[in-house]
């Protein structure tokens, strides 16, 4: 859709099944979908419907029972650490709960540093170093000076998915996967992250993979919407398609929990500020 | 982590531990600048002395000086010291048995219970008692003989050349010497045990070696626990289920057991008090692993370590960095409990008799065992095994008090 950019990800009748014997849980269901260069889509679903499983699965963070998973056009292959490191480079992720996300021990200069690190080696001078952080910290609205040396749980939440984002910005992957990154915050801070996550999309030209349980956000934000009920794809189209004119009732359930979905959002809550 | 260690010592129970750890800690080091000398050296001819100050005779005698102290109850004290009440009644049994009638005999009246005894006893009666009964009244007729004298006792010396006894001088009842003067004397706080070893000299170097066993040991035994534990629990798979499988054999058979026959197996020569840690530490990691293992295990899904991994994170950096860190003050106190587990499995091994070398060092547990061996709890010698038990108890104490401490600072839900 995307003037022709072509297949980015794609996966196939993916499965995931946790546990075995009578606690086996079946979180993902033969899913399969693709998502094209550049484009924002958004899978929607109600709590424990599987959303953050195939975020994992689509990582590479946990093995599929099920189904196979291409990246640019070629089958996914992260058999080698090595191999891992080139996939993570390619896509990388936001979770769900900010204050679970960092280790507590570590500074957020290390989290920072790992990105670059990873990305250009290890023969950066610091200047350098420090000079891209600053540049990572602005496109965030934060001041890195105010940053160094503080760990990450002296963040509020907001300000903790805001410093994934400028990893991300860091690492400049070709595709996001951001899991509810706003679900865990105020709403203030919600449009300033959404704002940030657009902005990474129209500057960097990443490819977003946006998870929610709002059907309202993911209508804001997403070209292509995939609604997920129990594990499965119950429902996918573009985001006129679906939310406009909805097929299955689990759709227009969600659709009715969410009482002002054609209102466009308001960006004057935006807040561009270090707090 | 500054904050945490400040946490920890706002815990009364864990300031409570350490302060009676670094008491003993303190003990052991200063101890040894007073009492100088092996604690091994056997000083007392014979077993069991009893706790006290001991005087040289010999040196009594020839002090600088003798004093002439006249005090109103030094009699009496002599003879209720050489003629206890417990005597006099056994004077009184044998008398009776003689055949003096009862109503004459007043044990309380010593003078009269004396003139009877003198004119009556006849070492040579035996009056149907057994012989050991005979000797000690031969030995108690001989102990008072001079009871009542006020005369002092003549000091003589041997002529080298004709072998004749010379008086040199003689010894009131009122001299005194002042112990400042005697040239030997020596204070034994705990007298002696069953081979004439000053206990107290003993148990401090005991306690040094058994937290020195302890130390090892749970060093030793939380190592092998914590890296299986990581491992196991990080990697799972079939690392996992090779682990588990030796981790379940270990944990069917008994490590008490397992340490039994491990010592037995090496030999009393070739044990040494290393060595004992070292079995004891090979046989009681289990414990740890299981409890590191599960504790991962809830790790290993968590956002920051999946963070780690999207970071380019090496599997050995996540387990150091993302993993350990988190699980560092569950083994801190996993080492704690070790180490106090480790004491009281050595003082168990040595009281079966499978303990170091005696020859060596002393242990806790050795001191134990030999005061078993000798019977001391049976004939009341309490200064042999009742200080070692103190000391035990005070070192698992003060650790477990630790323990629970920690755990309260780092378990939020413990807390009141
Ligand atoms: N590690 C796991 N082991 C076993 N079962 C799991 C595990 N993770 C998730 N599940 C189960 O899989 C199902 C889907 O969970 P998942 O976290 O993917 O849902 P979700 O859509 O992200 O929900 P939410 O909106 O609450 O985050 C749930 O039933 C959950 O209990
Ligand atoms: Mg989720």
């Amino acid at each position: 859709m995307d003037n022709g950019s072509g297949s980015c990800l794609k996966c196939i009748d993916l499965t995931k099944i946790y546990g075995m014997g009578r606690t086996k849980t079946l979180a993902v269901d033969h899913v399969s979908l693709e998502i094209h260069n550049k484009e924002i889509v958004s899978i929607v679903g109600e709590s424990g419907s599987g959303k953050t499983t195939l975020a994992k699965l689509l990582l590479g963070l946990t093995e599929p029972t099920e189904g196979e998973i291409y990246f640019l056009g070629k089958k996914r292959d992260i058999s080698t650490h090595k191999k891992r490191l080139e996939y993570w480079k390619n896509i990388q992720a936001i979770f769900q709960d900010p204050y679970s996300s960092y280790n507590i021990f570590r500074k957020i200069d290390d989290v920072l540093l790992d990105c670059i690190n990873m990305r250009d080696g290890k023969n950066i001078s610091r200047e350098e170093k420090v000079h891209m952080m600053s540049e990572a910290c602005r496109f965030v609205n934060m001041k890195f000076e105010e940053l160094t040396n503080k760990y990450p749980f002296e963040l509020s939440g907001g300000q903790m998915q805001r410093l994934m984002i400028a990893r991300v910005f860091l690492l400049k992957p070709k595709i996001l996967i951001a899991d509810e990154p706003t679900s865990m915050i105020d709403a203030c801070s919600r449009a300033t992250i959404l704002d940030m996550l657009l902005k990474l999309n129209a500057e960097e030209g990443t490819t977003l993979i946006f998870i929610t349980h709002d059907i309202g956000l993911a209508y804001y934000l997403s070209q292509t919407v995939y609604i997920m009920k129990k594990g499965r794809i119950v429902e996918s189209g573009t985001a006129e398609e679906v939310i406009l004119h909805p097929k299955e009732a689990y759709t227009k359930r969600l659709i009715s929990d969410v009482p002002k979905i054609r209102e466009e959002w308001d960006l004057s809550t935006v807040v561009y500020s270090t707090e | 982590m500054k904050h945490t260690l400040r946490q920890v010592f706002h815990s009364g129970k864990f300031v409570a531990g350490f302060c009676i750890l670094v008491a003993l800690l303190l003990l052991i080091a200063i101890y040894p600048l007073f009492v100088k000398g092996d604690p091994l050296a056997i000083i007392g001819q014979g077993t069991f002395f009893p706790p006290g100050t001991y005087v040289n005779t010999y040196d009594s005698i020839y002090a600088p000086n003798t004093y002439t102290l006249n005090l109103k109850d030094a009699a009496a004290n002599r003879i209720a010291q050489r003629l206890p009440e417990k005597d006099r009644e056994e004077m009184k049994t044998w008398l009776v048995a003689y055949g003096i009638p009862e109503e004459q005999i007043d044990v309380n009246d010593i003078k009269a219970l004396l003139d009877i005894w003198f004119e009556n006893y006849d070492p040579n009666e035996s009056l149907g008692m057994i012989y050991a009964k005979q000797r000690y009244y031969q030995r108690l007729n001989d102990s008072i003989r001079n009871l009542l004298s006020i005369e002092g006792v003549i000091l003589a010396e041997k002529n080298p050349e004709t072998g004749e006894l010379q008086e040199v001088g003689i010894v009131n009842q009122t001299d005194y010497v002042n112990i400042n003067e005697v040239a030997n004397v020596r204070v034994l706080p705990l007298g002696t045990d069953n081979f004439g070893r000053d206990v107290l000299t003993e148990l401090v170097r005991a306690t040094a070696v058994s937290l020195e066993i302890g130390l090892v040991a749970g060093v030793i035994a939380t190592l092998i626990g914590l890296t299986l534990g990581l491992l196991a629990g990080y990697i799972g798979g079939w690392v996992d289920d090779f682990i588990m499988f030796i981790t379940n054999l270990f944990t069917v058979i008994p490590s008490f057991v397992l340490l039994i026959l491990i010592s037995f197996s090496i030999g009393q020569e070739k044990r040494g008090a290393v060595t004992i840690a070292i079995v004891i530490g090979l046989t009681s990691w289990v414990w740890t692993t299981r409890a590191v293992r599960s504790q991962v295990m809830s790790l290993r899904n968590r956002d920051h370590v999946n963070l780690s991994k999207l970071s380019g994170h090496s599997i050995f950096y996540i387990i150091t960095h993302d993993i350990f860190p988190y699980i560092a003050s569950y083994v801190v106190m996993a080492l704690i409990l070790q180490i106090s587990s480790a004491i009281l499995a050595e003082a168990s091994l040595s009281i079966l008799g499978l303990g170091p070398r005696t020859t060596d060092v002393p242990t806790l547990g050795l001191m134990m065992n030999w005061a078993m061996i000798y019977q001391a709890h049976i004939m009341g010698r309490w200064w042999a095994y009742l200080p070692v038990i103190i000391m035990i108890a005070l070192i698992t104490f003060s650790m477990n008090l630790m323990n629970t401490g920690l755990d309260q600072v780092f378990n939020p839900t413990l807390r009141e």
